[in-house]
Order: structure tokens, then C-alpha cells, then sequence
């Protein structure tokens, strides 16, 4: 364990990122432990999501985004000129809020980035397909209808599928943007439990409004307020005793 | 008198407004079928207007007209729209700039385009009364048409779909082609053959493009450099819409009306069966793409 929480996966320093004129990040600095999962919390608009997809440079699909600072990963900048951005998203996946399937079956979803990387071999697909299903906790559900529309699933299936796909396309790191808001409890508890295998394997990076499920399933969570990283610790410390008397407050549900 | 009454009989008066126009479209069209049904047999669709008074040659003239057309307009209208779509920034003054000129061309009345043909394609180019340059101003009118069209279903796939195809390490082209493209494939289809229907019932551009004289083709020529060929695209070719219009103004005698009359009811029976072609596509297709 001790071993495990000196070798970090991302590391990141005096990120500032501006939408046109207004700032929304202001001198973040982290770093994320390699095998856990931080959880990043924070009222509507304090710069959780935007400091998330800042991490595979999924800001730049937005347009009139700067982002500055220092992003090190495997022993480059994420930013760095040379950085192949598809080769990056693959291995920091994301997931997004709203389960995204693209419009064609199970498998052919599952197994798409392989495809497009130029992957052929029915076989191999077949076993990164079963995998990566597996791994995501969905295999026992869909296995006998892997040829079915994945838009015909329930939201909770989908977003497991769609899980799926990003481990598929074989990443090291995993970003989740509230990946169950949109999900009923029984669905969410799924995802949860999903997540706690997986860190297994993969370093996990979740931006979360459920305060019991930081609670329940992260390692570190970072509080954002407003911009900036306001505390950063192990779970159980920011829950017992906080530092900072507004993560306290924010706890406490006096604001937010 | 209370909201409740209020509200009841605002709801009738709805009803029976829609009830009226939907009467009223379907007596018409009952009434062109039935005084044309007696004209069409099967003579009329198997001769040309100079031996026979058949439609034969107008019948291929303006499913021709109507291939060259699209297969000209699609490309140029599918890259357009994909442009404004998913490539350039939509706030960005081109974005709005283009827009407005799609718009304006989309509204410009048609006899306008056939006239502009006419200078340009007729004259200036010298291409003469002929397929090539109906179809091409066709196109003129059809392009507008068709790329918003396409552009409206391509919006109608959520940016999300965009983002997690381009999260998971594809790229920009993989992402468009292999799961935008394909989602909004049912819209784009239908928009194509709602615009076919247009296209193919379209007179006013083509009488001064096309022409107004339909030559009697041989179809067992095949060579498309031959005047008499049906492929020949430097040849003038007079289309359904065009030939009522001619036959009208014209009148060539008793057989007039029922020319006239007969050739109406295959062209609402064409542009009919594109619309039945386009619902059953989006349908179809919706299902399978699982929408």
C-alpha cells in the first residue's frame, strides 16, 4: 500500500484554464495516485469537470478554451506538441454523464476502437469484446444478445457498456464525469461496485455531486470551490476532520 | 362563459380547421386522379408524344433529369452541410454567412433559376436546350434544399456522440463517418427523395434549360454521344411537368386535356410513391439504427 501510493499516474501543476476572458481554474495542483480513485467535489461550476477534461484534453474540442500549466504523464506532457491526442484519449479514457452508445450493436460498440485502430481477427475481438464486458459487470446481462442495438438497453446497462468500450480501447487512467447522475439506485450501487474492481487495474479519476459516494468508494477526494483546489486528502481525513472550514461547511451542506 | 366551455370549444374549432384541410387536399387530389385515370393506359405510358400522344420519353426524361441531378447536388450538398455542421464553428461570421446565403437560394423563386440557366449554361456556356443544363440548374435550386436538409439531421445527433467517439482515441473523420454519419443516415435519406419529389415536379427551371421539345429516343441505342440515345445528356429533353405546362399553353386540340390530365396523375403518382419511399426509409432505418 505504502509502495503503491508513492508511484503517482498523473501529476499536475499551476493548471489555470480560461473560457475566452473568464478564468474557470486557478493554479490546480495535483497529483493522482497510481491503482486508486479520487473522487474530484464541488458546488455546480467550481471547475471539477473542466479540470477532468482537462486531463485528455477534451477541452479542446470546445473552442475558445486556454489551458496552461503542467500535465505529466507517463513521463510526458499531456499538452507537449508532440503528444498523438487520439493515442492520449486511449489511454485516458472518459465516460461521460449521459451513457453515450453509439447507434449499432453491443459488440460492434465494445469493440469499436479496436476496429478503428485496425484490429481484424473476429477472435481477438471477440475475447477484448467478452473482457472488457466482464470487467465492466455487465457480461452476465448482455452476453446472449451481443448483437443487440446497445440504444436498447436501460440507462444503467448502457453506461456499463459504454464503460466497457473505454476499457476496450485498453487505457491506463479512467475519467468518470458524474458517470451515474443519470442512473436510479440500484443502477448507480452497480457502477460503484464496477468501480472498486476496476481500481484494481486502472487509476480512477471521478468528479462526483453524491457525497456518500465519494465517501463510499474513493480513496483521495479533492474539494473544489469557485476555481480552485481548496483541499486535497484520503477520504476518511476530508470527512472526519477537513482542514479548511468551507470544505467543512460544504460537508455540512451549508452551501452548495 | 367559463374556461372550461372556452377551452372545448377552442379544441373543436382546431380540429375541424385541420379536418377542413385535410378534406380539402384529399378531394383534390381524388378528383386529379379521377378525371386523369381514363387517359392512362397502357399506349400512353409505352408511346412518344409524336406518334402516340404517350409520355413515354417525358416519363424518362424527368427520372433521368432527376438521377443527374442528385448525383451532382449530393456530393456538393453533403460536404456543405457536414462543413457547417460538424467542421466550422457555428458562431463564427462565415458560419452565419453561409447560412444566409443557403437560405436566400433556398427561396429564390424557380423561374429566376431557369432564367439564370438559360443566360449561363444556354447561352454563355453554350451548352444549349439540354439535359446537362436542366440538371445543372436543378441542381441550383436543389442544392439549398438538400443541404439543410442533411444539415438538420446531422444536428439531430447529440454532441455527446461526438465527444465520446473522439474520448475514445478516434479520430475526427473515423468519428463522422462510422457513427454520425450512419445515425443520421434515416434523415438524410429522407431528406434526398423529399427533395426528389420537388426536383421532380419542378417546370418553371427547366423550360428554359432543358427546353420544351422531346425528341423521340431509341432505346436500344446505347451510345451517349448519339442524339437519338436517352442517354445522351446534350440532348433537349421535356419533362412531365414541363409537357403539362407545353401541352397547356399549346393546346393541341381535343387530345389536349386528356394529355394533360393523364400526364398529371403519374406525376402525383411518382412524387406520391418518393413520399411513401421516404417514410418507409425512416422508419426502417430508425428502427434499425434502434432510435
Amino acid at each position: 500500500m505504502a509502495n503503491k501510493q508513492q508511484q503517482t499516474e498523473i501529476t499536475t501543476r499551476h493548471v489555470n484554464v480560461y473560457y475566452g476572458a473568464k478564468q474557470a481554474l486557478f493554479d490546480v495542483n495535483l497529483a493522482f495516485p497510481k491503482y486508486q480513485l479520487t473522487a474530484l467535489i464541488g458546488p455546480s461550476g467550481c471547475g471539477k469537470s473542466t479540470f477532468l477534461r482537462c486531463l485528455n484534453r477534451g477541452n479542446d474540442l470546445l473552442g475558445h478554451t486556454r489551458v496552461s500549466g503542467e500535465f505529466q504523464f507517463e513521463g510526458r506532457d499531456i499538452y507537449d506538441q508532440a503528444v498523438n491526442v487520439m493515442q492520449l484519449r486511449s489511454q485516458v479514457g472518459m465516460v461521460y454523464q449521459q451513457p453515450t452508445p453509439f447507434p449499432f450493436s453491443i459488440f460492434d460498440n465494445v469493440s469499436f476502437s479496436q476496429r478503428m485502430s485496425g484490429e481484424k481477427n473476429p477472435h481477438k475481438l471477440a475475447a477484448i469484446v467478452e473482457k472488457s464486458l466482464r470487467q465492466a459487470a455487465i457480461w452476465d446481462e448482455v452476453k446472449d444478445n451481443l448483437q443487440q442495438s446497445a440504444l436498447a438497453l436501460s440507462g444503467g446497462q448502457q453506461q456499463r457498456v459504454c464503460l466497457a468500450s473505454v476499457l476496450a480501447a485498453n487505457p491506463k487512467v479512467i475519467l468518470l464525469d458524474e458517470p451515474t447522475s443519470a442512473l436510479d439506485p440500484v443502477a448507480t450501487a452497480k457502477v460503484e461496485e464496477t468501480l472498486q474492481q476496476l481500481k484494481a487495474n486502472y487509476t480512477i479519476i471521478m468528479v462526483t455531486h453524491n457525497m456518500q459516494q465519494a465517501s463510499r468508494i474513493s480513496d483521495q477526494v479533492a474539494f473544489f470551490l469557485d476555481g480552485k483546489l481548496i483541499e486535497f486528502n484520503a477520504t476518511k481525513k476530508i470527512f472526519l476532520h477537513p482542514q479548511e472550514q468551507m470544505t467543512s461547511d460544504y460537508l455540512n451542506g451549508k452551501f452548495g | 362563459m367559463n374556461r372550461y366551455r372556452v377551452n372545448q370549444i377552442m379544441t373543436g374549432i382546431l380540429n375541424g380547421v385541420t379536418l377542413l384541410v385535410v378534406l380539402f387536399i384529399a378531394a383534390f387530389i381524388l378528383y386529379l386522379l379521377a378525371s386523369g385515370m381514363t387517359a392512362i393506359n397502357w399506349r400512353f405510358l409505352t408511346t412518344s408524344s409524336e406518334v402516340g400522344l404517350g409520355i413515354r420519353d417525358q416519363l424518362f426524361n424527368s427520372l433521368y433529369l432527376l438521377l443527374l441531378t442528385q448525383l451532382i447536388s449530393l456530393p456538393i450538398a453533403l460536404g456543405a452541410a457536414m462543413a457547417l455542421t460538424l467542421y466550422v464553428d457555428k458562431r463564427s461570421k462565415f458560419a452565419s454567412f453561409a447560412q444566409g446565403l443557403i437560405q436566400i437560394l433556398s427561396s429564390l423563386p424557380s423561374i429566376i433559376v431557369g432564367l439564370f440557366g438559360f443566360l449561363i449554361l444556354v447561352l454563355k456556356f453554350n451548352l444549349g436546350f439540354s439535359i446537362i443544363s436542366g440538371a445543372l440548374a436543378l441542381t441550383f435550386f436543389n442544392l439549398p434544399i438538400l443541404t439543410q436538409s442533411i444539415a438538420v439531421s446531422l444536428q439531430g445527433v447529440p454532441d455527446e456522440v461526438m465527444q465520446s467517439g473522439l474520448a475514445l482515441g478516434i479520430s475526427k473523420w473515423h468519428t463522422i463517418t462510422k457513427i454520425i454519419l450512419p445515425e443520421a443516415m434515416p434523415g438524410i435519406w429522407s431528406g434526398i427523395v423529399i427533395s426528389a419529389g420537388r426536383v421532380f415536379g419542378e417546370a418553371a427551371t427547366l423550360i428554359y434549360t432543358a427546353g420544351q421539345s422531346a425528341p423521340t429516343l431509341d432505346y436500344t441505342n446505347w451510345n451517349p454521344l448519339n442524339p437519338a440515345s436517352p442517354l445522351n445528356i446534350f440532348r433537349p429533353a421535356e419533362t412531365l411537368a414541363v409537357h403539362i405546362w407545353k401541352v397547356n399553353t399549346e393546346s393541341l386540340g381535343q387530345d389536349a386535356a386528356t394529355v394533360s390530365r393523364g400526364t398529371i396523375v403519374i406525376l402525383i403518382l411518382v412524387v406520391l410513391l418518393f413520399n411513401l419511399v421516404a417514410r418507409y426509409f425512416s422508419t426502417t432505418m430508425r428502427k434499425k439504427v434502434g432510435r
